[in-house]
């Protein structure tokens, strides 16, 4: 008897003790499990943060340059000399600039990348896309500077070579590289999209009769023109907002023109000359460089947002 | 009674194979250019480039002189830059996407901060460089050091490192955590146990796409002021720095005055881009390795 109480006593302190030691554990988890959403919670507040820094500061310090320079004649002047003894502030010849590279670089990347895409999804074997898309994509990869170097070093040489006219720096040429980088991005967009149509459809058109080429054009692409579009619109907001290619190839001369075989700046090369250059802060030179960058902000945003917009609102759902 | 005219048929039936085949070369040819131009570029880079590497041009210090000059300095920054880039993201993009997917109730909130990422994932990169210039550079006065410029770079690349990181952990089977729930895990516990490990390879691809974009970029570290002819080596995240995009942007510039200087930039392009294919190596050896499909 005497030993089985013990045994008892015994057994009773360490049920005692291991729920203490359960509950400790648990109120620790516990306190874990509370804090854990709170951390992760401000950990997903950052890239929030990253937008509105992002536009705190292009807006406070666009008002300080507005302030200056009225918005008016920001937006309509067509001179810009900023290091000029009575600087003159005009975004025209920039955005001319933006326009007329992001033009040339559709023109080579939209037909291109699209026919790439119909190849891709209409007829190609399984094969041959499996080893064709991952080369796209190393084109995707390289890094923008190497397309400047390719421009600067390669590609204005040759223009040179046929039309002698052509200035060292032009904006054709980084047009096209320009392009020739957005082609994977659109192919690869645009072969989603139609490989989203359903094969019942093409089927449905080739027993009619149809060549595979009515097919595509008559059934495949009408049917995912949202995604297409949609690409297409990515493709000038990338356009738009790269930088490395136009400033090393199209150099910095800010006149207001069309001519393409002249040298022509962007607004982003505008940004990479003066913050380069070493504005002082504080000065309208400084503050023209986020009056430029906000105008490059709304033109990207607005493409990105149509783009979203484009590809939700019309698509067809099968 | 005959309904079909045979001749006829025929006719237009082949007008209308041919004007496929011809197309179809067309479109072939079209994604064959994309393909040629990779190739010329790569040729062109190497034939220029290749002959100016050796061991003193890969451990060299930046001289003026062509046949001196040494990308020591530029490859020791960018690896600052990955060692700042690499944990910024991960905690950082994980962590959000373990918020997203895992912790947010799907609501307006929820849709609010994807819609903000994937807004944030189309800004031009110089504008996070004139982000990182406000902030990290002026009004943290940090100057334009090696953390200025990973921080920025590391916001830069944060949408692809969250995105993918989402889709990682959308693809762990429902079944998995029930499991582990049903096992009596709390839900941290399951998260930590389970969810993670097997998003895991998934994470690692996408964030070494993300670092291989941001040793490329260029646009954020010119704003930064980041300069390229800096003799001193980086030995802290308080050192000033230059990294490798930066050595070839400043060389191709400056290829009109000296010509030696183009193949300089070439030579530190095959750098950079052995660099980035190491990189993606690496990632698709893991995702092919480890990626498990349930």
């Amino acid at each position: 008897m005497a030993a089985s109480s013990d045994l008892n006593k015994k057994n009773a302190v360490n049920v005692r003790e291991m729920i203490a030691d359960k509950k400790r554990k648990r109120n620790f988890s516990n306190i874990t499990e509370k804090m854990i959403p709170a951390i992760l919670i401000i950990i997903a507040s950052i890239s929030l943060l990253t937008t509105v820094g992002i536009i705190y500061t292009l807006l406070a310090e666009s008002i300080e340059f507005y302030k200056r320079v009225p918005i008016w004649e920001f937006f309509t002047g067509t001179v810009l000399r900023p290091l000029s003894q009575n600087p003159e502030f005009g975004i025209l010849p920039l955005v001319a600039g933006t326009v007329i590279s992001s033009v040339i670089a559709m023109i080579v990347a939209g037909p291109i990348g699209l026919m790439s895409a119909i190849y891709l999804s209409e007829y190609a074997s399984d094969k041959v896309r499996r080893t064709i898309k991952p080369l796209l994509e190393i084109l995707a990869g390289i890094p923008t500077i190497v397309y400047g170097f390719f421009a600067f070093t390669f590609v204005t040489p040759i223009i040179r070579e046929i039309f002698p006219a052509v200035g060292a720096t032009n904006i054709l040429s980084p047009g096209i590289v320009m392009g020739v980088m957005i082609i994977p991005m659109i192919a690869s967009l645009s072969e989603d999209a139609m490989n989203a149509v359903p094969n019942s459809m093409r089927e449905g058109a080739l027993a009619l009769g149809a060549t595979k080429l009515e097919t595509t054009f008559r059934v495949v692409i009408p049917a995912a023109l949202s995604g297409i579009i949609s690409s297409f619109v990515l493709g000038i907001s990338r356009a738009i907002g790269e930088t490395m290619i136009v400033t090393i190839a199209s150099g910095s001369s800010k006149n207001f023109t069309f001519d393409i075989t002249q040298s022509m700046q962007t607004m982003t090369a505008y940004i990479v000359e003066v913050a380069g250059g070493d504005a002082p802060a504080g000065s309208t030179i400084y503050y023209s460089l986020y009056a430029v960058a906000l105008t490059l902000f709304v033109f990207t945003l607005i493409m990105n947002l149509l783009a979203r917009y484009i590809s939700r609102k019309f698509r067809e759902e099968y | 009674m005959k309904y079909l005219d045979e001749i006829q048929l025929q006719k237009r039936m082949s007008s209308r194979i041919i004007k496929n085949n011809i197309l179809k070369q067309l479109f072939l040819a079209a994604t064959l250019f994309g393909l040629i131009v990779l190739a010329i570029l790569f040729i062109r880079i190497f034939t220029e480039g290749a002959a100016w590497i050796n061991w003193d041009f890969l451990t060299g210090r930046l001289s003026t002189a062509p046949e001196r000059a040494g990308i020591m300095g530029a490859i020791l920054g960018t690896s600052w830059l990955m060692l700042i880039v690499i944990p910024v993201t991960l905690i950082v993009g994980v962590g959000t996407a373990i918020y997203l997917e895992l912790y947010a109730k799907k609501g307006r909130f929820q849709s609010f901060i994807a819609t903000n990422i994937s807004n944030l994932a189309g800004v031009p990169s110089i504008v996070y460089g004139l982000l990182g210039l406000t902030i990290f550079v002026r009004a943290m006065s940090l100057g334009n050091v090696v953390l200025a410029g990973g921080l920025t770079l590391s916001l830069l690349v944060l949408p692809i490192v969250i995105v993918s990181a989402q889709e990682a952990i959308r693809a762990v089977p429902q079944h998995l955590s029930e499991a582990s729930y049903g096992m009596g895990a709390t839900k941290w516990q399951t998260v930590k146990n389970i969810i993670l490990p097997a998003s895991l390879p998934g994470i690692l691809t996408g964030s070494i796409l993300a670092l291989s974009r941001a040793i490329g970029e260029t646009a954020p570290l010119t704003v930064l002021g980041i300069p390229a002819l800096l003799i001193p080596f980086p030995e802290g995240l308080f050192d000033t720095f230059t990294a490798l995009p930066m050595q070839i942007y400043y060389w191709t510039l400056d290829s009109s005055l000296v010509e030696e200087y183009a193949y300089l930039a070439a030579a530190t392009i095959i750098v950079l881009l052995v660099l980035l294919f190491l990189l993606n190596s690496i990632a698709i050896y893991i995702r092919n390795k480890y990626q498990q499909r349930y």
